[in-house]
């Protein structure tokens, strides 16, 4: 596939979000967050578990509203959930009731965008694509977990969105599959360009994975530090080995670490 | 690339493998071991010695041989007998029939839309603890027949669960369907109908089964109290009549009744619900 215009330029700025709670102060989820998805990049938001990241992809999505704040793709307004901005969640969500193949071929046809017919062929395209062809009949709950996100992958690329969000996608995943799926996104992001959104809260997968580093802090949480990524296309795990690699991994270690009683003891 | 197809072909298609060892596992079910052999035989020896010694209120009970004489002699080939049967089976089907047909939209709507919910869930709330069984006067004052008020107590029995069970399921559905299905800009009719109402399926099934287990009690009572016909009539007239093995019989009958229901109801369960089948 050809390198495609590059597309995809999500922003958000000074996003606020809170949870209501009965009798309670309001939960503060985000504050003031905001960052910038560079198109045609893999851009990656890190953080620990519980510091706001699925909230703000679901902002992103259009799931949830923010108190406060702009969002915007290609410099549209985000206003609700949208086929061009597509999200992979953490947990498989495909429809359990439905065969692979209805999975893949559900958007255009929701969206009037394509028959039945043409819709099964541009299924079964993706699916010879990521190795699914034979399983097309299968329900979901009969696939391997890799093999499920592949076909996840697969239910949004049908869409042509302009940017993937991609919501800590390989967790749950054993550790083998989990690199064989991060080496697999590498190689699609590669040969597309798609921009992407990438959330995960493991350091070794942002950093084989990112163009950009975006570090979110918690309580609120909020883009604290961008560390951009210099890494080299096409990549492959060998440059887990390279010094670059180890000095991202120490930097990326130190932001992680800021105000950690004890570390400096420690060290 | 490569890797990833290999995991691919070492990964075995699902359905098969679980399809084959389902068979014997099923067939295990109706041939019991030595154990429950000797647990069968064993009970119907002692039900034998504990008559045969008219132990308490054993004199008053018939004898497994009594039981099996008097079913070969006056009701295996007794169109009355099979009659009860039929009766039995109308009232069960037209009230659990009813019950899903209207139970299953009204679950939906309630679950569904705030305002109704709002509006009308109390009064399910209110109703629901009255157990079947307390309708049955008011049944009889309002319904013109007997048979109307006696589908009707059976109605109640599995109403208030599919409704209940239906508006529960939908309020669960995982918040992440229905937004994939909105990011896929589908319309709130398609999701209604291929996300909600498949999502919904399983709770459907549990609700029937649920459902015809309290049918099938609910209506024996309401038949030993006003009916004159079914399989709950045959048991209380036998023992109005001091008929001691046609009691019995009358059990026997309820309890295969039942059983054969559940064996149904599970068939239909099963192809409602064809992405369950390797599970």
């Amino acid at each position: 596939m050809t390198t495609q215009t590059k597309v995809g330029h999500l922003k958000a700025e000074g996003l606020r979000m809170s949870y209501q709670r009965k009798g309670r102060e309001p939960d503060v989820v985000l504050e003031d967050c905001s960052l910038d998805v560079e198109p045609g990049k893999l851009t990656v938001v890190m953080g620990a578990s519980g510091c706001g990241k699925s909230t703000l992809a679901y902002n992103l999505a259009g799931y949830l509203k923010p108190d406060a704040g702009r969002m915007t793709l290609d410099g549209e307004s985000i206003t609700g959930p949208g086929s061009d901005r597509v999200l992979v969640f953490q947990e498989t969500a495909l429809w359990p009731w439905m065969s692979v193949n209805d999975n893949v071929m559900f958007g255009p046809v929701a969206r009037g965008e394509m028959s039945d017919a043409e819709a099964r062929q541009a299924a079964l395209k993706l699916l010879e694509r990521f190795g699914l062809r034979d399983f097309r009949d299968k329900y979901p709950g009969q696939l391997s977990g890799g093999m499920q996100r592949r076909a996840e992958i697969a239910q949004a690329l049908i869409n042509k969105p302009r940017v993937m969000i991609m919501d800590e996608p390989f967790r749950g995943l054993d550790e083998m599959t989990r690199e064989l799926m991060q080496e697999y996104y590498m190689k699609l992001f590669e040969e597309t360009g798609l921009t992407t959104l990438f959330i995960t809260s493991e350091l070794e997968e942002a950093i084989f994975l990112a163009d950009r580093i975006l570090f979110m802090g918690d309580t609120p949480g909020r883009i604290v530090r961008t560390i951009d990524v210099d890494l080299p296309h096409p990549r492959t795990f060998e440059v887990l080995d390279s010094p670059e690699y180890l000095a991202l991994k120490r930097e990326a270690m130190a932001q992680l670490y800021v105000g950690v009683e004890g570390l400096e003891e420690l060290a | 690339m490569s890797a990833v197809e290999q995991d691919v072909k070492t990964i075995p298609p699902a359905g098969r493998a679980t399809g084959r060892t389902l068979r014997p596992r099923r067939l295990a079910r109706f041939v019991p071991g030595w154990r429950g052999t000797l647990s069968v035989v064993a009970f119907f020896v002692l039900w034998d010695l504990l008559v045969r010694w008219e132990l308490g209120g054993f004199a008053h009970i018939s004898s497994p041989l009594a039981v099996a004489t008097a079913f070969v002699e006056g009701y295996l080939t007794s169109a009355d007998y099979w009659m009860s049967w039929w009766a039995s089976f109308q009232r069960v089907l037209y009230g659990f029939v009813a019950a899903q047909l209207l139970g299953i939209p009204l679950g939906l709507l309630l679950g569904t839309r705030p305002l109704l919910n709002g509006l009308f869930y109390p009064v399910i709330e209110l109703l629901r603890p009255i157990p079947p069984l307390a309708w049955v006067p008011l049944s009889i004052l309002f319904w013109p027949t007997t048979e109307l008020s006696i589908i009707f107590i059976t109605f109640i029995g599995a109403f208030f669960i599919i409704v209940i069970n239906v508006h529960d399921s939908v309020r669960s559905i995982k918040k992440e369907h229905l937004w994939l299905a909105q990011s896929m800009g589908a319309s709130p009719l398609l999701i209604f109908r291929r996300i909600i109402i498949p999502s919904v399926i399983p709770s459907i099934a549990v609700g029937m089964t649920l459902g015809i287990a309290v049918t099938w009690n609910v209506v024996i009572a309401a038949e030993m109290i006003a009916s004159d016909s079914g399989l709950g009539r045959l048991t209380w007239e036998g023992y109005v009549s001091s008929t001691g093995p046609v009691v019995i019989i009358g059990m026997i009958s309820i309890g295969l009744a039942g059983y054969l229901s559940t064996l149904v109801v599970d068939i239909v369960e099963k192809k409602m619900m064809p992405w369950r089948k390797g599970h």
